[in-house]
């Protein structure tokens, strides 16, 4: 690869919880990958926005106030509305198991949850990364 | 606090037994580790003795309970007297779902209530904002209006319960609400027990709920001290929060020294609005977080009260020993609690409720096992609440006051805490207190590293988590899990529309004017808020005219 992985953490909703997000984006710039942090209280649009503005081939979303359900398939869909097919979309957070097929049927390509090593995130990204 | 020659003794001895069983066991059989250390990496010794807390001070340090510097704990009998407030925090969906909640808990022997809004009620738009949607009736119950509030206490008379809500940024606008429907009720202000959350700085380090810029925010606030000190005296103005600092990833030194840190700015802000330090500093209260490390944990809670006293008397010259008091909430850790062998979090929580007890809370929260797959199911809030009443009732632990005072270890952590935690603060105190080193984003740093750091030491093996990174089995889908229905969210949207129709729309642009007006003015606003609330104007409506006028906070990212 050319140029390092670029990845967009972002925190959609109004959900304040940001120390996986925070924890998450340490490790992935510690493991060579430029990373861009969102901040708090993002809508879809805005997530899509920055994306398309940053150029990035990773949306890595995080949500533990159980509205992942509206809010992750809604970024997926602004994306190809966008006619962005080539970033890999990946989402985590408290989402409970029942959760994951419909999620992942929606197009976020992994779900990560709690007792996740960074590492595994870190090689899930490498292996998958769409360009 | 020993005799001079008998220590000398001691220290001798120590040296022997170094020498002569330590080392020759050593040799053969290593320890298990080079270096030993407390959950928030605070140098552990193999043995405490005398000679660690040579210098203490018995009159001084640590004092009886109920007087100063309070080390001991707030009230002369404690639990002998009364045992904590058991107080789980509660609420999801509508008001209509969190009442029966409520009732439910209170049947099963609860002893207060402790209210949770969801996150647009927290941050103050109603239901039908747009960036409402997904999160309506989702981490707690919505409430867009007074209408709602009526619905919420239906039933539970305000006389006899206490309530307290974890409600930050628009905390005026529901304790108004509150009031409001003990009016309804025919309870009067005055007689009115509880909390409100209240405390917007630790919103800005970790928990994400604000709303206004911190001038503004510092203002509401005293304002809501000046209001109470007068006309709900027996309310609680403030829950300054160290819990979700601990969550964000602080040490427990950090997680006493940030929380100390906004207490300041509190007491200083009431200060140049022109208040008394005595008026309203026995009404302020804390928040912390018990963790896994059950000693740590119980001098972490007796260092804070020593701390506050010293703070509030030295610094504050308050006169009354009531604003020395340091009296405060308890929640056990959320952020031990693993999605892996859910069970097991009851065992956590059990050693966390006990460091709380241990640590002389006033009431506690303690969290259900299933609380990282999903919002907690009513069996695992009950065995939660058990397992307070097992503390309560058959541990033994209630029986005498601090018990584990006079430990060499716990002594000797206590006063480590309070030092390093004092350093802190000298620390801020130089950046030019706690709002600024907010601002420039120096509080959130050293929180994230701690984080980080925490989680590296468990992903190379050097911090255990059971279940998580040791002693790991295959498992099944957790199913049993609690679920919002979204047709909340309609349903709560379809209520809101009704009410706009309904009410006198006349009255509520009237009372929404005048509050526009006094905002702008430096007059109190809870009156005017109140009167914006009886008129059923809605949260997100009173919130909006507030941002109007003082703008919304921009969060400041560093990574």
């Amino acid at each position: 690869m050319d140029r390092p992985i670029r990845v967009l953490v972002a925190k959609p909703g109004l959900d304040g919880h940001d120390r996986g997000a925070k924890v998450i984006a340490r490790a992935l710039r510690d493991a060579g990958m430029e990373v861009i942090y969102t901040g708090l209280r993002q809508t879809p649009e805005q997530i899509v926005q920055a994306a398309i503005q940053e150029d990035v081939d990773v949306v890595a979303m995080s949500i533990l106030s159980g509205a992942h359900n509206h809010l992750f398939p809604k970024v997926v869909n602004l994306l190809r509305e966008e006619g962005v097919d080539d970033v890999l979309v990946i989402g985590g957070g408290v989402i409970p198991e029942d959760d994951i097929p419909k999620l992942k049927e929606a197009g976020i390509e992994e779900i990560f949850t709690p007792g996740t090593s960074t590492k595994d995130v870190v090689e899930y990204i490498k292996r998958n990364v769409k360009r | 606090m020993f005799d001079k020659n008998k220590l000398e003794e001691i220290r001798l001895e120590k040296q022997n037994w170094t020498k002569n069983n330590v080392e020759k066991t050593i040799s053969r059989f290593p320890e298990r580790k080079e270096s030993f250390k407390t959950g928030s990496n605070l140098e552990v010794k193999r043995l405490y003795t005398p000679d660690d807390i040579e210098d203490l001070d018995y009159n001084e340090k640590l004092g009886f309970p109920g007087q100063y510097p309070f080390t001991r704990g707030v009230q002369p009998t404690m639990y002998r007297g009364r045992l904590w407030t058991m107080r789980q925090y509660a609420g999801f969906a509508t008001a209509e779902e969190s009442n029966k909640r409520y009732k439910y808990l209170l049947e099963q022997g609860q002893t207060g209530l402790s209210v949770a809004f969801d996150l647009p009620t927290q941050i103050g738009y109603d239901s039908d904002h747009p960036l409402s949607e997904g999160e309506v009736g989702k981490v707690g119950v919505a409430i867009d209006s007074l209408k709602d509030m009526e619905i919420l206490f239906d039933g539970i008379p305000l006389d006899k319960v206490s309530t307290s809500m974890t409600i930050n940024a628009p905390a005026s606008v529901l304790l108004a609400m509150y009031i409001a429907v003990a009016e309804k009720q025919g309870v009067p202000k005055g007689s009115l027990r509880g909390t409100i959350q209240n405390d917007i700085l630790k919103e800005y380090i970790a928990r994400g709920t604000y709303i206004f810029p911190p001038k503004a925010s510092m203002r509401l606030i005293t304002n809501i001290f000046e209001y109470c000190s007068k006309e709900v005296p027996k309310w609680n103005t403030i829950s300054i929060s160290g819990y979700h600092i601990r969550e964000a990833g602080a040490t427990a030194v950090q997680e006493v020294a940030f929380t100390l840190a906004d207490g300041i700015a509190y007491v200083e802000a009431a200060i140049e609005a022109g208040l008394d330090v005595d008026d309203f500093a026995p009404r302020l209260s804390f928040f912390f977080n018990a963790h896994n490390d059950l000693l740590e944990e119980v001098a972490k809670f007796r260092a804070a009260r020593r701390l506050w006293a010293r703070i509030m008397k030295e610094r504050f010259h308050a006169k009354s020993e009531k604003s020395m008091m340091l009296k405060f909430h308890t929640q056990t850790a959320g952020s031990t609690l693993t999605a892996q062998q859910p069970d097991n979090n009851i065992v956590r929580v059990t050693i966390q409720t006990l460091a709380a007890v241990l640590g002389g809370t006033q009431s506690l929260h303690t969290n259900s096992r299933d609380e990282a797959l999903a919002l907690p199911t009513e069996e695992s809030v009950r065995i939660a609440l058990r397992t307070q009443q097992i503390v309560a009732y058959e541990s033994g632990v209630t029986e005498t006051i601090d018990p584990l005072a006079g430990s060499y270890y716990i002594e000797s952590l206590t006063n480590k805490i309070e030092e390093e935690a004092m350093n802190y603060i000298k620390k801020i105190d130089e950046l030019g207190g706690a709002i600024k080193a907010i601002e420039s984003g120096y509080i959130q740093k050293e929180i994230q590293d701690a984080a980080y750091n925490y989680q590296m030491e468990i992903e190379s093996g050097k911090r255990i988590v059971v279940g998580v990174n040791k002693f790991q089995i295959e498992e099944e889908g957790h199913k049993d899990i609690l679920r919002v229905d979204p047709e909340v969210e309609r349903l709560q949207r379809e209520k809101l529309k009704a009410l706009k129709e309904e009410r006198d729309n006349r009255l509520v642009e009237d009372v929404l004017m005048k509050l526009k007006e006094k905002a702008n003015t430096s007059e109190n606003l809870m009156p005017y808020i109140l009167d914006a609330v009886k008129a059923y104007a809605t949260l997100g409506e009173i919130c909006g005219v507030l941002r109007e006028v003082f703008g919304e906070y921009e969060q400041s990212i560093i990574l």
